[in-house]
């Protein structure tokens, strides 16, 4: 590649503005695979065959919590068309997605976590006959008493599921204080404690796992691996080191997503174990997971108890809050030191909060990982606040919106717990949904049965450290011009669905001023791409559009140069739009783009620039403070219309009002999908969606099925009204923050403050579902609290605070006592 | 250990087609492995998510329950058998138009189940396209979409000139 850097330098910054309309970005414009997709033509990762391939089955643990004492495998080895067998013993190195939680293997060693749990793995000449010989393996187990939630875990600490973490079966302990809160509550006019649970649930992506692998022999000796997976790099990362092969020796290309919301983000077993098959074997090997392993690979939502402390002046000024979150971990750690500090990190970025401790715990326990699912970690938290907000609201006889818009985080600011704040739409938000919903008419003014509800959020566009702490940028994009007047970008991004191939054709398209069609997108092969680091924590469309736009603008200021010697103009007049390069003040004198990309083809050589990004750094320097630090903040306020029948106790939602401050819409046909999937997600959570184990010790999942695992149907679907601001944000690709899992968070407390004005009754836990509303009639009919929801939080040992001064009090960002006793690097990593 | 393969002879996408297989196998395994036609998806292969939808004598079906040899002498389509020298069918387009495949993955099933309404009644009410399309799971576009999608393709289908209204597009001004 040509350096793209020089022709930056020397070129002018303004040039090829063109007149500083935008021509593309904004548009609702489809999306550039939309047509292989509806015609069937992409092709997912089990739509790969490869000649001679095997295929390949995992057998898993049927105990919860167990020693393996034994494996016998000769049997299966002996079954005709069996090519090899593995267990863990073949795969001795652990891996995980954090540094700090390298705590899985891809095949059980010593021990099984969860029901589920991959023991052994088989490549055979087809499934049936893999599927056969898992019969015959003879595995001896020696139970273990399973540890069944996260309470569970804190009252037995043997027998430990793991042999590292914070004590016990506690995985990760977190205590930050953020000013004096003791002294915010005793300022207090009101100062209120809720109780609240967020049950888990799963991503249930609708393409099952998949992944294909292939080896190349020595001399050549390396690993191709086509997997669903939403994080390539770390797949790359974590087979390296599994394999013990040079990174060099191994391409991951990560096929099309049919849906990922966060469960494709770790490096799986299934992933590790093919491509050892395939190295074994000589042959290519395939792996699709049947949807009850999905519902095993899990990584979703983790059950979380929380429990809230808000001390607030007569107006409704918050002058303190205390959170408490208790985290259902599973069996491994996965994300979950990350998830862990997301429960207690963006509290802060929505109204104006002074005074804030956190305190977190993640407990291991025998069930399968949770980990990041749409909104990783804030979902919950954000479910507890909003409805504690709106009973603070009640008693102190405030309008919740107004309640709200009275005390916004306001733009350009640093919260308690040192998060920048940039673009902040969120008083816009609230004003639409309101005046949208008419929501001053209907407010209790409902008839009974009907209630509507408000609720808020906020979330990151993008984590802004990443997983391995290193000074490499996050997104990297190389861009190719070609003398026929096609662009060709490249970069690691993964499509999931989410759009993110657009958006990269999207801007190459806005700054070459050329029709986004024009533009050929390569992404997800690390082989051919450079590193993004996944589509996680809705940091794509920043991450990889800053990179994108600064190698489209260093390629537009090299084809510039040339074009304004040959146009006799000044650089700076040299406009770029409709496939055509021109003045930009008489727009009839130019030359096709084509001819231009050809002028400075033969001037300087293959035309083809680079652009990366890396976030700035964050301001808070605390051990935690790695996790909630973003380039942009993304704002949404939500109203939901909710019907319940109290004789049944059944909800339906009708209606849901959905304000999203986006920054700026990149591709409006985007923005609106990822809108409308993340109301429609946050629905299902609301009501129905729930990872549900039986009750007895033996905690198998009780509904590892599509047709048992609740999710809504078009005849459950709300009708949606979209409201889309845009607040630019100058750390946003042309202003750009997130849309595709903030608008998510509202939609279950909305509609939980929705129940509450429609039959008077508090359902504090998600799913809202028939029975706990009916329960909670009953108890008020009975003259009892008429709530549904947990009412204790048990004792745990916190480590010493960790004390962190305030901006406002003078603070630098560091710690003053306590922080460097938990010194871990979890702790800087999230 | 395999079985003898059967052969079986079946009109496919309008035409004839011979293929030899397993005999247990079922028609999504048929299509997807025997044919090489992988529009057809699986989501869980038993039944309950509806991706696996294809049209059987013009009705939907779910290809993970069907027999492939069940469908001797029947007429099947697939998504590949829906655009049509060279073009898009105009439900492929609205779909494609709106953002009704965002991954993509049950897109093939819809648009088949979706075809197969608009066969039936050229003007379906938002509450019929609900239910004709209520066997089948999408996680990513909360079926907005894909409703407006269907409507706009009857509309073209009936010949009108029709748009997607801009608050689809752009949301609410």
């Amino acid at each position: 590649m040509a350096s793209g850097k020089k022709a930056a330098v020397t070129q002018p910054a303004a040039v090829g503005r063109s007149d500083g309309q935008l021509r593309v970005v904004g548009k609702a414009i489809r999306k550039v695979d939309a047509t292989a997709k509806v015609t069937g033509a992409t092709r997912f990762a089990d739509d790969l065959f490869l000649p001679r391939m095997l295929y390949a089955k995992l057998l898993r643990s049927p105990h919860p919590h167990a020693r393996i004492t034994g494996i016998e495998t000769s049997k299966a080895q002996a079954l005709p068309g069996v090519k090899a067998v593995l267990t863990g013993r073949d795969l001795p190195i652990p891996f995980g997605i954090l540094p700090v939680s390298q705590d899985e293997h891809a095949l059980a060693i010593d021990k099984v976590r969860f029901v589920g749990d991959p023991v052994a793995g088989i490549a055979a000449a087809s499934e049936e006959i893999a599927t056969a010989a898992l019969d015959l393996i003879d595995v001896r187990y020696e139970s273990l008493r399973p540890i069944t939630d996260a309470e569970d875990a804190i009252t037995h600490p043997e027998p430990r599921i793991h042999d590292y973490g914070d004590g016990g079966n506690l995985h990760k302990l977190v205590n930050l204080e953020f000013g004096d809160v003791a002294e915010g509550f005793a300022e207090a006019d009101l100062v209120r404690e809720d109780l609240l649970f967020f049950e888990g649930s799963t991503h249930l992506p609708m393409e099952q796992h998949a992944a294909v692998a292939d080896w190349s022999p020595l001399p050549d000796g390396k690993l191709t691996l086509w997997s669903s997976t939403q994080t390539p790099h770390y797949v790359h990362r974590a087979l390296a080191k599994v394999l013990e092969l040079a990174p060099a020796k191994i391409r991951v290309v990560a096929t099309p997503n049919g849906g990922g919301f966060g469960g494709k983000s770790d490096p799986f077993s299934h992933e590790i174990v093919v491509a050892k098959l395939a190295m074994l074997t000589g042959r290519p090997v395939k792996i699709t997971l049947t949807r009850e392993e999905v519902f095993y690979c899990h990584r979703g939502r983790h059950p979380t108890l929380m429990w809230v402390k808000t001390g607030v002046k007569r107006d409704g000024a918050i002058t303190a809050m205390h959170f408490k979150s208790l985290l259902d971990g599973g069996g491994y750690g996965s994300y979950g030191v990350a998830s862990t500090y997301y429960t207690g990190a963006l509290q802060t970025v929505t109204y104006d909060v002074p005074r804030y401790k956190f305190q977190g715990a993640r407990a291991f326990t025998n069930k399968p990982p949770c980990g990041p699912k749409r909104g990783h970690g804030t979902p919950q938290p954000r479910f507890a606040l909003e409805v504690h907000l709106d009973k603070i609201a009640e008693q102190l006889e405030m309008d919740p919106a107004e309640l709200r818009l009275k005390h916004l985080v306001p733009p350009n600011s640093l919260t308690a717990n040192w998060l920048k704040i940039g673009s902040m739409g969120l008083g816009e938000c609230i004003r639409r949904v309101i005046d949208g919903s008419g929501w001053r008419q209907k407010f209790r003014k409902l008839p009974p049965g009907q209630g509507i509800g408000l609720a808020c959020s906020s979330y990151i566009t993008g984590a802004g450290l990443p997983i391995y702490w290193n000074p490499l940028p996050h997104s990297g994009v190389q861009l190719k011009c070609d003398r026929g007047g096609g662009v060709t970008v490249f970069c690691g991004s993964t499509e999931i669905g989410q759009g993110s191939d657009s958006i990269l054709a999207v801007l190459v398209a806005e700054i070459l001023g050329l029709d986004p069609f024009d533009v050929a997108v390569v992404t997800g092969d690390t082989d051919l791409t450079p590193v993004d680091l996944g589509s996680y924590s809705s940091r794509v469309t920043l991450m990889t559009g800053n990179a994108c736009i600064q190698a489209a603008e260093r390629a537009r200021d090299a084809i510039a140069s040339h074009a304004a010697r040959q146009l006799e103009v000044p650089v700076a007049r040299v406009a770029f739009a409709d496939r055509r390069v021109f003045d930009l003040e008489d727009p009839t004198h130019g030359l096709a783009f084509a001819d231009a990309v050809q002028l400075a083809e033969a001037a300087q050589g293959t035309i083809g620039t680079v652009g990366s990004y890396t976030p700035a750094p964050s301001p808070g320097r605390y051990r935690g403070a790695g996790v909630g630090p973003s380039p942009a903040y993304s704002y949404s306020a939500c109203v939901a219309l909710v019907d319940v029948d109290p004789a049944s106790g059944i909800v339906r939602v009708p209606r849901v009002w959905i304000a999203h401050d986006v920054g700026r819409s990149i591709n409006a046909t985007t923005v609106m999908g990822q809108i409308e999937g993340s109301v429609y997600m946050g629905l299902g959570e609301a009501l129905m969606e729930e990872m549900a184990y039986r009750g007895n010790r033996n905690v198998v999942h009780k509904i590892p099925s599509l047709l048992e695992y609740k999710s809504p149907t078009t005849l459950e679907m709300c009708d949606v009204v979209t409201y889309v601001v845009q607040d630019p944000d100058p750390n946003g690709p042309f202003g750009a923050k997130e849309c595709g899992q903030g608008p998510l968070l509202p939609v279950p407390p909305a509609v939980a403050n929705a129940v509450y004005d429609a039959v008077g009754v508090r359902v504090d836990e998600v799913p809202i579902t028939p029975e706990k509303v009916f329960k909670a009639l009953r108890r008020k009919e009975k003259g009892q609290p008429a709530r549904y929801g947990p009412v204790t939080f048990p004792e745990i040992a916190w480590p010493e605070p960790t004390r962190v001064p305030t901006p406002w009090e003078g603070g630098d960002g560091r710690a003053v006592e306590g922080g460097g006793r938990r010194a871990t690097e979890a702790a800087r990593r999230p | 250990m395999p079985d003898a393969k059967v052969k079986l002879a079946f009109e496919l996408n309008s035409e004839p087609v011979e293929v030899a297989f397993a005999p247990h196998k079922t028609l999504l395994e048929v299509l997807r492995e025997d044919l090489g036609l992988t529009g057809t998806k699986h989501g869980c292969e038993l039944g309950e998510c509806g991706t696996c939808t294809v049209l059987v004598d013009g009705k939907p079906v779910l290809s993970c329950l069907v027999l492939g040899l069940a469908c001797a002498g029947h007429r099947v389509k697939t998504v590949e058998g829906m655009a049509g020298g060279g073009s898009l069918h105009p439900l492929q387009d609205a779909f494609a138009e709106l953002g009704a495949a965002q991954c993509g993955y049950c897109t093939p099933a819809f648009l088949l189940a979706a075809e197969a309404l608009l066969g039936e009644t050229a003007r379906p009410t938002r509450d019929e396209i609900k239910q004709a399309l209520s066997g089948n799971l999408c996680r990513c576009t909360g079926y907005l979409k894909i409703y407006e999608a269907v409507e706009l393709a009857a509309a073209r289908l009936r010949g009108e000139d029709a748009k997607p209204a801009p608050e689809s597009l752009y949301g609410v001004r």
